[in-house]
């Protein structure tokens, strides 16, 4: 070995140590963070990811002296690969919090590997019900779709809805949505003739508005994915379903703000029930919803975004309480109970079911300057998800 | 009950339109072209930039639709799609079902993965009614325009193809290609002006259909399923087996999901399956007369 390379390899040597020496000194904190960013669900991974990394920008990258780093995977909505993903990520990348979940299978088949291998799973979409009783490291920052379909069926017998169509999509959230909608519209004295399920790669909905449109309820109410919503709205206005006196309610995701703008006039007066709007009236929220069109180009965050947002708000709560020392059941514990002003309203996470209770607004599409909006004008406080009361 | 047929011919007639290109390299070049789907969203996907991005009024965008979709299928046949033709059919399959696959990934990655909306023109959003009680004929507009535009080009077809020079040509090409070409037919042209006119009406399907059937870059593999349901019942040998083929799986699935819901999705495939035990070669073919 000559002279250079010997002072080559000890430069080499020196940095590694170096480098050694500082991870030893605070080891950075990792969230692995699962996201569909490719395929049919991929404006939820971008919401998410978007408002993640939002959050970070806004405070900090270090928090109680740990540095947080986020790895995002793409797991293109295939449960096996989400799997796959976090294992990967609890084994090889040794990551403290498994974070994201875009749709409910993939949480499902995380959920295992969370409770073997004690790493809390922050789940920021995925919304059936059953998903934090999978494993008792699971908590929850987006919602629950009982909780804002119970929401609804409250408010539509007050304003002189009696009778009422449900169309879901024909999967777990939608399941979840008829059942809990039907059962309290029911309990409030609501007839429900007809429960109709399209199937998830539903090429025409026009038999099943045509039968509704036949049944003459006083209301449809759906739940499909918000890229089908726009569909059943337009094709709902075309059948002049509105003209016959049939009114059009649904759960927030069918007029997902991600999507509102495109969908034309079509959606103008549908009442709807969700968590969150961009629209909501609160310094906060105006500020979020700046920062975070400001930071991706114009794009309007929409639900998932805020999932993403106060999931990693959690994270950081969690980092704090246990002083960025803690670990696996001692995160999990600081996260039970964490309350805080959201941009969407005040939250507090429930420390017996570790599933998140919030406020449920009531929304009509509005157009104001040219745009599509969700303006709430109505409010039913702190609704904790009504899947975990039986 | 009639606006249950009517919204059933107007799906119908958009499968057809769709399926209408597969049938004719499937079943007069014997070509499985899976990556049919792809000129398809290719059509689809066109109208809606169009719309979106340079507000191209949506009845220019149509014949843009079939243009693009025809010239991109002209090239790909020239190149690729060619040196197949004596290749064995599961050759074909791979090659078209990659093809297929590369498509979605590209659309996915230039244009991203959301449903695409379009809005329509005001006049074609409209309804009319006739009649009232159960023989209410209730008929939204744009589905109308969509059952004149495929009577319109069916007639044209069949008259293109049984009539014309150019429709006897083909038909000799397609039956012995050696003969064909010893009488003096272009038959590379003949071929290469055939594909390129299925991919260019799989182009237009797509842009009517991106209304009623949603378009996204999983479209050629949604629908995927449905061109083959109609060519196999159809038979491919030809146009009006496919027509009569998609009218009657579009009535059926319209009919099926309203009276029986909960059945509802699978009706066309139980459609199929009897057909197609009662005349494996399909409703209308050379093989089930000989």
């Amino acid at each position: 070995m000559n002279k250079r390379n010997l002072l080559r390899a000890t430069a080499c040597a020196a940095l590694l140590a170096s480098g050694g020496l500082a991870f030893a000194q605070g080891a950075p904190f990792k969230v692995g963070l699962i996201l569909p960013m490719t395929g049919q669900q991929a404006t939820t991974g971008r919401q998410v990811e978007a408002a993640a990394r939002l959050w970070i920008a806004q405070n900090g990258d270090t928090v109680a002296g740990r540095k947080v780093e986020l790895i995002v995977k793409d797991d293109t909505s295939l449960p096996d690969m989400t799997r796959r993903l976090a294992q990967e990520l609890i084994v090889n990348d040794k990551v403290d919090v498994l974070a994201g979940m875009g749709i409910t299978p993939s949480a499902l088949a995380v959920a295992p590997l969370a409770t073997q291998s004690k790493t809390p799973l922050v789940v920021m979409a995925a919304a059936t019900s059953s998903i934090t009783q999978a494993s008792p490291f699971i908590v929850r920052s987006s919602f629950t779709l009982p909780q804002v379909s119970v929401a609804l069926a409250d408010w539509a017998p007050k304003n002189g809805i009696k009778n009422v169509v449900t169309l879901v999509s024909d999967y777990g959230p939608g399941i979840d949505a008829e059942k809990f909608f039907k059962e309290r519209f029911q309990f409030n004295g609501g007839k429900v003739p007809e429960s109709l399920r399209v199937p998830l790669r539903n090429p025409d909905f026009a038999p099943f508005l045509q039968k509704v449109r036949d049944l003459k309820p006083d209301a449809l109410f759906v739940f499909v994915p918000s890229g089908a919503g726009a569909a059943v709205m337009k094709q709902f206005a075309e059948r002049g379903m509105d003209k016959a006196g049939i009114r059009l309610i649904a759960t927030g995701d069918v007029t997902d703000d991600d999507q509102l703008n495109d969908m034309g006039d079509a959606a103008v007066g549908v009442v709807t029930s969700h968590h969150y709007s961009a629209a909501h009236p609160s310094a906060a929220n105006k500020k979020f919803v700046e920062a975070f069109q400001k930071a991706n180009n114009g794009l309007r965050p929409n639900f998932m975004a805020m999932g993403g947002y106060d999931g990693m708000r959690l994270i950081y709560d969690a980092i704090k309480k246990t002083g960025g020392k803690g670990k696996g059941e001692a995160l999990v514990n600081a996260m039970k109970g964490d309350m805080f002003e959201s941009p969407r309203g005040p939250v507090l996470i429930d420390a017996q079911t570790r599933d998140i209770t919030q406020n449920v607004y009531l929304r009509k599409v509005e157009k104001k300057d040219g745009q599509l909006w969700n303006v709430e004008f109505d409010v039913i406080k702190d609704v904790k998800d009504p899947g975990k009361t039986k | 009950m009639l606006t249950i047929l009517f919204d059933g011919i107007a799906y119908g007639m958009l499968l057809f339109i769709l399926a209408l290109g597969l049938a004719v390299t499937m079943g007069l070049m014997n070509f499985i072209n899976l990556a049919h789907g792809a000129f398809a969203m290719a059509g689809g996907y066109v109208t809606v930039l169009l719309m979106q991005r340079a507000d191209v009024p949506f009845l220019v965008c149509l014949p843009i639709a079939f243009v693009v979709p025809a010239l991109l299928g002209a090239v790909l046949e020239r190149t690729l799609y060619r040196p197949l033709y004596h290749k064995p059919h599961l050759d074909q399959v791979l090659f078209s079902i990659g093809l297929t696959f590369m498509a979605v990934a590209a659309v996915d990655f230039f244009v991203g993965s959301t449903q695409q909306l379009i809005q329509l023109p005001q006049w074609l959003r409209g309804r009319t009614e006739i009649g009232s009680g159960a023989w209410t004929l209730g008929m939204g507009h744009y589905r109308l325009f969509i059952i004149a535009v495929c009577a319109a080009l069916t007639i044209a077809l069949q008259y293109v193809l049984s009539r014309t020079r150019f429709g006897s040509r083909l038909r000799a090409a397609v039956d012995d290609q050696r003969v064909a070409a010893g009488m003096g037919i272009n038959v590379n042209v003949v071929f290469l002006t055939t594909f390129a006119f299925g991919s260019g009406l799989a182009g237009l399907g797509g842009a009517l259909g991106a209304e009623v059937l949603g378009l996204d870059p999983t479209f050629p593999l949604k629908f995927m399923i449905y061109f083959l349901i109609v060519v196999a019942v159809g038979g491919t040998s030809s146009i009006t087996g496919p027509l009569l083929a998609a009218l009657l799986l579009g009535i059926a699935d319209v009919a099926g999901k309203y009276y029986i819901p909960k059945l509802g999705a699978f009706i066309v495939y139980t459609l199929m399956i009897a057909i197609l035990i009662w005349r494996p070669q399909g409703l209308f073919s050379r093989g089930a007369k000989a």
